[in-house]
């Protein structure tokens, strides 16, 4: 499993720079950074190299701080990868919360975090097809 | 059970009646020759000093309020010169001039009188080492915790307000056993507590006294629960004396009004008395203040007062807590709104911090109210729509509590402005 840090965001002007000066201050480098919006607040979703350390850093420079597992697997950079690997979560009805993936240009390969409803049976699903489970050092 | 006073606070009383019946007498010829503003109201009313004899006669007198004190600003209601006045407190009004106050010598002696009445209800001995993490200086409630404290004979460590991690260093290295400050900051403490590591067990606290705002049940769990004490409420006003001049005993079934020096009245909007346990306007006469006697003092905060007699064996009348005020009330669309209901809605959902600003506004002549709440890094999950049902959550719960439609607003913590003496619930930015 592959450890996410969530933090909760006003929208407020120069917010997002706060965050990353903190980060850039602790010397913290960042594999994954998305956000999530609505009208009054944000979601911001990382993975920093060193997460325990972004977590502790991000919490003391005052965010509201958050860190959840997500499932993070590992497929061809081709058409229908993507797909592949949702339709062994859709047969094993299990619904996808968000997702986000990256791709490595020159591996050809692509990673995929997912956020399910059921994380257990999920990982039991991909398993089963042989899929490899991804954990942080993997990124 | 232990008493500063014990002859005094478990007075029988028929006593304690005909003992403010003397007082107010007195008070009344000593102001009308001391003091103009008094002679011209009563003049005015064709009252003379020699018509007041009982206590029951102060219905009589006339009312006074904070205008009279900024109208007779610095020292107009003053009934002694300067050179015999010890010392001058003031409170900084949110409009207009400050309110000053004064005391004599005497007056100080009696207000470090009721205030180790007051602490020894929460337990204070001269054993005990009481923090005092109110404001000093010209806010009256440092310096009136100190003095009630070195009057038991305690140690006491006189932080004053602010540098929350100093505070704590202190609360646990001089082994405080008891904490005086806001309600609003025993809260900010014990989350700021418990965000430095440590438990209620690092430190020896066993009890609050805590006042100067009003404060839930609910908020006074999260706090005993943070600090690992019981925790007093505590009442007090500059204009009366400052804190002190009522305290709950272990009973906690209301606040006991030191009665032999403040006489207590309730009164509905039509300024008549009410009948014990119906709640109105809290009134205060001085019985035995000399620098500035005031008579029925409007103090705007609504209560109900009991005068039964208490589990602890004091006699003096308990005032409930303070339901509200009638100046802080908000009518929003018709609705009176008071913040104090809204901190229940919260604190009940055990969600959100104790912090919380109530902005209400204006749009296209309807008004509206936001209830800004500082989210828990806890109760923060990942997904946007837990937020949201959070959110709507909490809108649905103020609804049934005030019955108004109201926007809640999620927001960072330690975002919303800590108040370090009364914390500042209320944005009202309509213009009225």
């Amino acid at each position: 499993m592959v450890n996410q840090i969530a933090v909760f965001m006003e929208n407020r002007k120069g917010r997002i720079l706060e965050l990353t000066k903190a980060l850039k201050e602790a010397g913290l480098d960042l594999i994954t950074l998305s956000i999530a919006d609505t009208k009054d607040f944000g979601i911001l979703r990382c993975i920093a190299r060193d997460n325990d350390l972004a977590e502790k850093t991000l919490k003391s420079a005052g965010f509201t701080v958050t860190v959840n597992a997500l499932i993070g697997v590992e497929v061809e950079d081709r058409p229908g990868g993507l797909s592949d690997a949702l339709s062994l979560l859709e047969d094993g009805d299990i619904n996808v919360e968000y997702l986000y993936s990256f791709a490595h240009a020159a591996t050809k390969r692509a990673v995929i975090m997912f956020k399910v409803s059921d994380e257990a049976k999920a990982v039991e699903v991909l398993k089963r097809h042989n899929i490899r489970i991804l954990d942080n050092a993997d990124l | 059970m232990s008493y500063f006073q014990k002859n005094v606070e478990c007075m029988p009383r028929g006593e304690l009646t005909a003992l403010q019946g003397e007082r107010l007498s007195a008070l009344v010829k000593y102001v009308y020759e001391r003091v103009s503003f008094y002679r011209a109201k009563m003049d005015a009313i064709k009252l003379k000093p020699s018509d007041v004899k009982s206590i029951a006669d102060i219905v009589k007198l006339p009312f006074t309020d904070k205008n009279d004190l900024r109208d007779n600003y610095p020292f107009g209601m003053f009934a002694m010169p300067k050179k015999d006045v010890a010392r001058i407190h003031a409170s900084s009004g949110t409009t207009g001039k400050m309110t000053v106050v004064g005391y004599s010598a005497n007056d100080l002696d009696i207000w470090a009188t009721v205030m180790a009445r007051s602490l020894t209800c929460a337990g204070v001995t001269r054993e005990s080492t009481v923090h005092v993490a109110y404001g000093y200086g010209m806010f009256t409630g440092g310096l009136g915790a100190h003095c009630g404290a070195e009057k038991i004979g305690a140690a006491i460590v006189p932080a004053s307000s602010g540098n929350t991690a100093r505070q704590i260093t202190f609360l646990k290295d001089f082994e405080a056993t008891t904490l005086c400050c806001t309600p609003s900051y025993a809260a900010y403490i014990a989350e700021s507590l418990a965000e430095a590591g440590y438990t209620a067990k690092d430190l020896k606290l066993q009890s609050g006294v805590f006042g100067a705002e009003p404060w839930s049940e609910a908020m006074r769990a999260k706090i005993e629960k943070g600090l690992g004490i019981k925790a007093y409420d505590v009442y007090g006003l500059s204009e009366i004396m400052g804190p002190g001049v009522s305290i709950e005993c272990d009973a906690r079934e209301g606040l006991h009004v030191w009665e032999d020096h403040f006489y207590p009245e309730i009164l509905d909007a039509g300024l008549e008395r009410v009948e014990d346990g119906k709640s109105g306007e809290l009134v205060f006469t001085t019985l035995t203040k000399e620098a500035l006697p005031l008579i029925r003092y409007r103090t705007r905060d609504l209560c109900t007062l009991d005068s039964s007699p208490c589990k602890c064996g004091r006699t003096h009348a308990r005032m409930g807590k303070i339901l509200g005020r009638t100046d802080d009330m908000l009518i929003v669309r018709g609705i009176n709104v008071f913040p104090s209901q809204i901190e229940t809605v919260l604190m009940q959902t055990g969600y959100v911090s104790t912090n919380y600003q109530i902005v209400v506004g204006r749009e296209k002549s309807t008004d509206t109210m936001e209830v800004r709440v500082e989210l828990n890094s806890d109760m923060f999950g990942d997904e946007v729509k837990k937020l949201e049902s959070l959110r709507d959550d909490l809108e649905k719960r103020v609804y049934s509590a005030l019955g108004l439609k109201v926007r809640v607003r999620l927001v960072e913590q330690n975002t919303i402005p800590r108040s370090e003496g009364k914390a500042a619930r209320v944005i009202d930015s309509r213009k009225l």
